[in-house]
């Protein structure tokens, strides 16, 4: 290799260089550019102000229901009757698809508070009353996709993954709860 | 756009505008004299028809936008009065309504063309992909143009698609919340979606130019798949192509206008004229006809696809690509391509009854982990069945082109057609819907699935290694005027 060709080479290598660092500061800066456009598409201050809502549960008896909106979505809020308490402690939590006990989804046992959105593709299940299908296991059934649900909110049957998703909350009586 | 030296033009005007911008040369060199096939038959008539749906949508879409208000409390109302109180806004709404319908019959059968025939292949490669691309956006603006009523199939539609982002591991949650601008699909939602429904139609223009561009580069394919070879190929597109498509669009239109004004409401859903409510889902949530097939694929993927399964289809796909679509390995001789295929199916079924039967003691239980979720391998099903259309040039690299040319081919191609009409009933249909015994719908849509894979995955590659076909002709000409000969004689 001539001395000539080295120097041309060594040339190349630094453009190359300067070429690569601008190129990659130009992707970074329109990176940062683009990016208050796209964060302006996540949930904006007023949607998450929403996020949280006093329910009031006297009038709720036992073996029935109440739907409440929260965040745009249902809230399924079940006072359980003893035997549905009992179904839902009855089962081996090995068995399940998502493996949670009854405990872990409940504050008070009598109580039953979930998302009432199935965990598959987002429809409503069906069972917030008696008289709609509340398929095998006593709690709710999603007729989108035949997904079923037992009295502990948890997936049993069908192609949904995950159990009736528990939102926070807390008893700030006994007879009001706070949803978010 | 050329270099070529220009030819004056009479006009004093024309000629004014063209020495300064080329732009009567361009036409007159691409749609003037263009040399066309001269044995193009009422097939290579849907490109013009699907090129005058676009600009039918675009059209009736800006005036719509000027009437239509993108909010929750007044989507639902304001399209109510387009169709009441509006001049001729009925009108309007039911073109761009049907228009939709109408552009994916258009579209359907222009891909058929180019399956059949061989479009996609060398040459036209890239021609094919950006084609591809603009199906793509004509879903995603038709999916979205589907929610701006506001209706009940809008937002239960908008809600399950919008769901199916979830399903990817890690970042499904944050990308779904991220489209929604909340936690379910809601007001920031339809001004999104109204902001893109307007904006995609552009890029699809956009697209489509530089489609015709890459046509023009390479000029059209034809019914017998040969290049043209000398000037007794072809004719000039005008007034030959101008007029037999005209012909084509007047045709298609006589069948577009009797829906929109006789049947204007039978290709959508009765619950869309329920304004949304999002504590109530319709029982049965379908999507409109032109996507029914993928639908079918999506919901087909009921099962967990674990470790041994994808174990298994990666050395099948090892075997395809290096024994059947390499032709000849370098490093691997047949007894090793032989194990390889007993080694990967063996394994992949066993991976599937694994996972079906889920009592089963398997060896360090590996059939339990499962990186693919049902709900997740049927997302990657119906966006991989799409991007196999994007790797067909590649999956299919016989030699000759048209399907007449390749009887084997051509069997298997009207088998997959029906295939993907079967798909589609089994799409429209609910999941657990039984036909006979223990068959059910499911299972309707999981065979045709397997077929429609299979299709592009081993039957395309094993034809383009093993077909024969028949000779070729020598010249477009020739062929033409052979079989007038025989119609005369």
């Amino acid at each position: 290799m001539s001395a000539d060709s080295k120097k041309n080479c060594e040339g190349e290598t630094r453009r190359g260089f300067m070429q690569m660092f601008a190129a990659s500061l130009g992707v970074f800066g329109g990176a940062m550019a683009a990016w208050p456009l796209v964060n302006s598409l996540n949930p904006a201050k007023d949607t998450m102000a929403l996020s949280s809502v006093e329910v009031d549960i006297a009038d709720i008896p036992v073996g029935s229901s109440k739907t409440i909106m929260w965040r745009g979505k249902p809230v399924f809020i079940r006072h359980r009757t003893e035997k549905e308490i009992s179904m839902a402690n009855a089962v081996d939590v090995k068995s399940l698809t998502d493996k949670q006990s009854d405990d872990e989804r409940v504050q008070r046992p009598e109580w039953l508070v979930a998302v009432g959105v199935c965990t598959h593709l987002g429809c409503i299940p069906q069972g917030q009353k008696p008289t709609e299908n509340r398929g095998e296991y006593g709690g709710w059934f999603c007729s989108c996709h035949g997904s079923e649900y037992d009295t502990s909110g948890r997936i049993r049957k069908g192609p949904a993954p995950k159990n009736l998703v528990v939102p926070p909350y807390k008893f700030v009586s006994d007879t009001t709860i706070k949803i978010g | 756009m050329s270099n070529a030296p220009r030819e004056k033009f009479d006009n004093t005007v024309v000629e004014w505008v063209d020495s300064r911008l080329p732009i009567f040369t361009m036409m007159k060199n691409e749609y003037g004299v263009f040399p066309t096939p001269r044995n193009f038959n009422w097939f290579w008539n849907f490109g013009a028809i699907a090129m005058f749906m676009l600009i039918t949508m675009i059209a009736t879409g800006i005036v719509l936008a000027m009437h239509y208000t993108a909010d929750t409390k007044l989507a639902f109302d304001s399209v109510e009065r387009i169709m009441r109180d509006v001049n001729g806004g009925w009108l309007i709404r039911y073109i761009h309504m049907n228009g939709a319908s109408f552009f994916f019959i258009a579209v359907y059968i222009h891909i058929f063309r180019g399956m059949y025939y061989g479009s996609y292949k060398a040459p036209r490669e890239l021609l094919w992909i950006l084609g591809v691309i603009i199906f793509l956006l004509m879903m995603a603006t038709a999916f979205i143009g589907y929610v701006l009523p506001w209706g009940q199939m809008s937002l239960w539609g908008a809600t399950v698609i919008t769901n199916l982002f979830s399903a990817i591991p890690f970042v499904g949650e944050s990308i779904v919340t991220l489209l929604w601008g909340g936690f379910s699909i809601d007001n920031p939602t339809l001004t999104r979606f109204f902001a893109l429904h307007y904006l995609l139609p552009f890029v699809i223009v956009g697209v489509v130019l530089l489609h015709i561009w890459a046509l023009h580069v390479t000029g059209s394919n034809n019914p017998l798949g040969l290049e043209p070879k000398s000037k007794k190929d072809t004719l000039p597109f005008h007034p030959y192509y101008t007029s037999k498509d005209f012909f084509g669009i007047i045709v298609f239109i006589i069948f577009y206008a009797i829906f929109i004004f006789y049947m204007p409401d039978a290709l959508g859903h009765p619950d869309n004229y329920i304004p949304a409510n999002p504590l109530v889902t319709p029982p049965h949530i379908v999507p409109e006809w032109y996507f029914l097939p993928f639908y079918a694929i999506l919901r087909a993927v009921t099962f967990n696809m674990n470790i041994y399964m994808l174990a298994g289809l990666g050395l099948l796909a090892v075997f395809m690509v290096e024994f059947i679509w390499r032709h000849k390995p370098k490093y691997l001789n047949g007894f090793l391509g032989f194990l390889l295929l007993v080694l990967g199916s063996g394994l992949a079924v066993f991976g599937l009854l694994a996972d079906l039967n889920q009592g089963w003691e398997i060896p360090m239980s590996a059939a339990n982990l499962a990186p693919i979720s049902a709900k997740f391998g049927g997302v990657l099903a119906m966006f991989g069945s799409i991007g196999l259309l994007v790797i067909l040039p590649w999956l299919d690299n016989h030699p000759i082109r048209s399907a007449r040319f390749r009887p084997l081919f051509r069997i298997f191609m009207i088998i997959f057609t029906i295939s993907v009409f079967i798909l589609g009933y089994a799409g429209s249909q609910a999941a657990d819907k039984v036909y006979f015994m223990e068959f059910n719908n499911t299972m309707l849509a999981q065979i045709f699935t397997g077929f429609y894979f299979m299709f592009f995955l081993i039957i395309l590659p094993l034809l383009s290694r093993f077909e024969k076909g028949r000779e070729l002709p020598k010249s477009i000409n020739e062929a033409v005027l052979s079989k007038a000969q025989k119609a005369g004689a």
